[in-house]
């Protein structure tokens, strides 16, 4: 920055040759750049602290490791110039407000640089999500080679450990995490009417802060020990005394949980500020009401995973006593103190990961059962129980921790009672298809899949509450089979619906419907066919996190893993399907789902600023079957009055006189 | 459809109750904590069949059939009386469930008259069972022996990172944390040869960290008691590995 503000002095006095006009302009020459300059900082900075220590030998691996991994990927973000603009500005150049250079796609390079567009932002978090769901995926299948029979064979304990660490971290952390950022970016800004997103050049740097946490946990297998193996909740003092490779976790997981408030943080100020005229809350899709639950859950509890993360860097990197208490250690460590924090994340983490699906899951329902979400209110209001419940219950997690006990009765309670509202959307959810016209087409068909296997989740989740069923349970393959139920079941229906609903919007073309239910029953089908036994095995007593068990779960196992394996292989199917119908297949129209909600009243794929005339809203998002009704109307710029009925292809209005 | 669903819950909560989800019941929390479970059963499969009969009963009645295209489903918007039935009814059910929960907890963790007690130390990758006796000294073994009928309290804890003791058949489990010792009662019932498992991830040996439990007849207890007395391993504990040197 020195060199920026002493430029306009220095111009005429300038000798030294300059450096090549790709390494100064923002882009990847300048970022690989940058990343050499960040690992040469973390050398020389670690290299500087160890000899005014007089620690020897200077030059440390573990600590250039340490460093590096926060040094390199930081430097990278800076030369792939995601702060130029916030640079200019801060060293006193003239910006320039309305620079929209960097907004908006129009070739596919334009994917691969720092982009302000929200649905730009919104297909790069989709499609990187999803490169890490199908990493997870892989992994999952390595698991379950390991696990397909009893007796090591596959891999080694450690590497077993690392990989289903590795596993449950990236489909958490990189996959369902950010992937409803991603739908939300593309869909919210156009379901609420406005333009961007309130912050855009913040919501690029989320973006970019996404696969290089991504990167950085998947880098964990080069180091010397293997990746990361105390499991994704990393408890202490196990991570702590773990090789190299935690630290990739947690360094990787500040990367994302950066990511994430970041986008939070956008949301919220997105959906407060930037509504269209007319949209109040209760206008609002519930989509919208559910990515402002989930961003309140995000921007409150993710400081405390990084926290917790930090705490274990500390200990390990820099021999802080958080957690020693075992023996030979100074015994003042608390252990416990690192699940209570992990936790407070980590409970509300699942509902980050279940309420932006519940609002996609109300979308789709009200529109392919052509009828009024019923309830709207209380779904809302449901949601914003489920924000504050979700932060009393996180010691459920803790039954057979060995804290004190009292503290598991008012856990009970809470736990037993978030159910309350699950269960009004759910309720909610089958009241909104009772004599409606049911359009059962792939997303509809992942939303009923989705409405089935997640009442079971929930319902083993109340088991779960119970806390003596629990301490028969807990830390068993139950475990597995509840948080898969939920999270596969529930989750990642939720997205596939999506995917799929909102493909002609983001793509402009339609996927193959025939293609996509020939996925959803080979996932409705073998999902639970995978995950269901998980729940017999683990009462029967089968612990969860081991690379070999008892001779009397063989046969289940050997069922699971050839499930999983097919299951896995259906993921095919719908990557093919993606694919083949983004490069050819038949042209969206703005509204092939008949909707009301406001991203489908404008061209699919959208202009590059949205909206040409703001809408204004004037009735509820999903008044289907009432006669006249109408949620949005376009005025031109210059015109006072409603535009007629034809003007903008698939307008409200239009569908309502049909 | 409230036929189907009467039928369905009616054949299903008998099956549900029929397979054999518990291994061997073995200690007196576990016969409390498989009741539980049955009478969860009972509570939840209505709720399931509630669910699935209606999304399949929907898929029936109300699926879009030829030239109903461009048609629209009834405008219902909510129904008060039945969202406040669907609030109240779940909320009660559940709290009612916790009732009956924490009064099984209580019977289940509650101190009982003639306790014996049993130090249990887990490191990496081993169990360690201590049962101490008059004038400080314990009996030490890698093997527990429990007599039938006696009730037993733990006091478990670790030396290196958190470890779990898990025995399926008692139905009980609690973690062993270092730094603090966590207590767990257990009342065997039921004699037989069982495994004790760590349930906490702990490392590389972790899916092998297991340890034979026998439960015997007080009689035989007491001798083989008697015959450990002298030839005693020395206690481990000091010499156990910090986990910062496990590389």
């Amino acid at each position: 920055m020195a060199t920026a503000v002493a430029e306009p002095m220095a111009v005429k006095t300038r000798t030294r040759v300059p450096l090549p006009p790709a390494l100064r302009r923002p882009g990847w020459y300048r970022a690989a750049m940058f990343e050499v300059l960040g690992l040469g900082f973390a050398f020389g900075i670690t290299a500087l602290i160890r000899w005014l220590q007089h620690i020897h030998p200077v030059v440390s691996g573990n600590a250039v490791t340490t460093v590096g991994l926060f040094t390199v990927p930081l430097f990278f973000l800076v030369g792939l110039g995601v702060g130029d603009y916030w640079f200019y500005w801060a060293s006193g150049r003239a910006t320039r407000p309305e620079d929209h250079s960097s907004h908006g796609a129009r070739s596919w390079r334009d994917y691969f640089r720092v982009n302000t567009d929200h649905k730009v932002i919104g297909i790069q978090y989709t499609v990187t999500s999803f490169f890490f769901l199908f990493v997870g995926g892989l992994l999952a299948m390595l698991i379950r080679v390991q696990l397909a029979k009893p007796g090591m064979q596959f891999l080694t304990p450690e590497q077993y450990n690392g990989v289903f660490s590795v596993h449950a971290t990236v489909l958490i952390f990189l996959f369902v995490i950010p992937v409803f950022a991603g739908l939300a970016n593309f869909v919210l800004p156009l379901m609420i009417g406005a333009p961007d997103m309130a912050f855009p050049r913040l919501n690029a740097l989320s973006y970019w802060l996404l696969p290089l946490g991504g990167i950085v946990m998947l880098m964990s297998f080069l180091a010397p020990g293997g990746s990361f193996a105390a499991g994704w909740t990393a408890y202490a003092p196990l991570s702590t005394s773990m090789p190299l490779g935690q630290l990739f976790f947690s360094i990787g997981v500040q990367f994302a949980g950066f990511s994430s408030i970041f986008t939070a943080l956008n949301f919220l100020v997105t959906i407060i500020t930037m509504r269209a005229p007319g949209m109040s809350f209760f206008r609002m899709p519930l989509l919208v009401w559910a990515n402002f639950s989930t961003s309140l859950l995000v921007v409150i509890a993710t400081p405390f995973i990084a926290a917790s993360q930090f705490f274990v860097l500390l200990d390990k990197a820099l021999g802080f006593h958080f957690f020693d208490a075992f023996v030979g250690a100074g015994k003042n460590g608390n252990v416990l103190m690192y699940q209570h924090v992990f936790w407070f994340y980590s409970h509300p983490a699942v509902y980050i990961m279940m309420l932006p699906g519940f609002g996609i899951i109300s979308e789709i329902l009200a529109v392919k059962a052509r009828k009024p979400i019923f309830g709207y209110r209380m779904m809302a209001f449901s949601l914003l129980a489920i924000v504050v419940l979700g932060f009393t219950v996180w010691a459920h997690h803790m039954f057979v921790s060995g804290m004190q006990p009292w503290i598991r009765i008012p856990m009970m309670i809470t736990t037993a009672i978030i159910a309350v509202p699950t269960g009004i959307k759910v309720f909610s959810w089958l009241a909104t298809l009772w004599r409606g016209v049911l359009h059962l087409d792939t997303p509809m068909l992942f939303a009923l899949g989705f409405l089935t296997m997640f009442t079971l989740g929930g319902i083993s989740g109340v088991m779960l509450a119970m806390i003596p069923f629990d301490i028969h349970v807990s830390q068993t393959y139950f475990i597995v089979a509840h948080i898969h139920y939920v999270l596969f079941g529930g989750s990642l229906m939720t997205i596939f619906a999506g995917i799929y609903y909102w493909f002609p919007k983001m793509t402009g073309r339609m996927f193959d419907d025939r293609l996509g239910k020939l996925h959803f029953w080979f996932t409705f089908i073998f999902a639970n066919l995978t995950f269901a036994p998980m729940h017999l095995i683990g009462i029967q007593g089968m612990p969860r996190r081991v690379a070999e068990y008892a001779e009397k779960f063989a046969g289940w196992n050997l069922f699971i893993s050839f499930s999983a394996w097919i299951l896995g292989f259906s993921t095919l199917i719908f990557l093919y399907n993606m694919v083949a119908s983004w490069r050819a297949g038949p042209r969206a129209s703005a509204n092939p789902w008949r909707a009301l909600t406001l991203e489908w009243q404008v061209s699919s794929p959208p202009p590059i600023f949205n909206f040409d005339a703001v809408p204004t809203v004037v009735g509820g998002p999903y008044e289907y079957g009432v006669p006249g009704a109408v949620h949005g109307i376009f005025k031109k710029p210059a015109e006072s009055a409603p535009v007629a009925a034809g003007t903008f292809s698939g307008s409200p209005r239009q569908e309502q006189h049909e | 459809m409230v036929v189907v669903a009467v039928i369905s819950t009616a054949i299903l909560i008998p099956l549900a109750l029929i397979v054999p989800w518990f291994p061997a019941k073995a200690s007196v929390q576990a016969g409390n904590i498989h009741t539980l479970y049955d009478v969860l059963l009972i509570a939840t499969v209505p709720i399931f069949v509630v669910v699935m009969t209606t999304v399949g009963f929907s898929i029936w009645k109300f699926r879009m059939r030829p030239g109903q295209e461009k048609q629209d489903g009834a405008p219902i918007h909510g129904n008060t009386r039945l969202e406040i039935v669907w609030t109240i009814l779940p909320a009660a059910l559940l709290l009612g469930m916790c009732s009956y929960a924490y009064t099984v907890l209580r019977s289940n963790e509650d101190s009982k008259r003639g306790e014996m007690t049993v130090n249990v130390t887990e490191r990496q990758f081993a169990f360690e069972f201590s049962y101490p006796r008059a004038g400080g000294k314990s009996v030490v073994s890698p093997v527990l022996y429990l007599p039938k009928g006696r009730p037993v309290v733990f006091k478990i804890t670790s030396l290196d990172v958190i470890h779990s003791f898990f025995v399926p058949e008692f139905s009980e489990k609690l973690d062993a944390v270092p730094g603090i010792t966590t207590t767990l009662r257990v009342t065997p019932t039921r004699t037989g040869s069982y495994p004790a498992e760590c349930t906490e991830l702990c490392g590389a040996g972790h899916s092998l960290m297991r340890a034979a439990v026998n439960v015997v007849t007080p009689a035989q207890f007491a001798a083989w008691l008697a015959k450990q007395k002298s030839g005693a391993p020395p206690p481990i504990g000091s010499a156990g590995t910090p986990p910062g040197e496990q590389g």
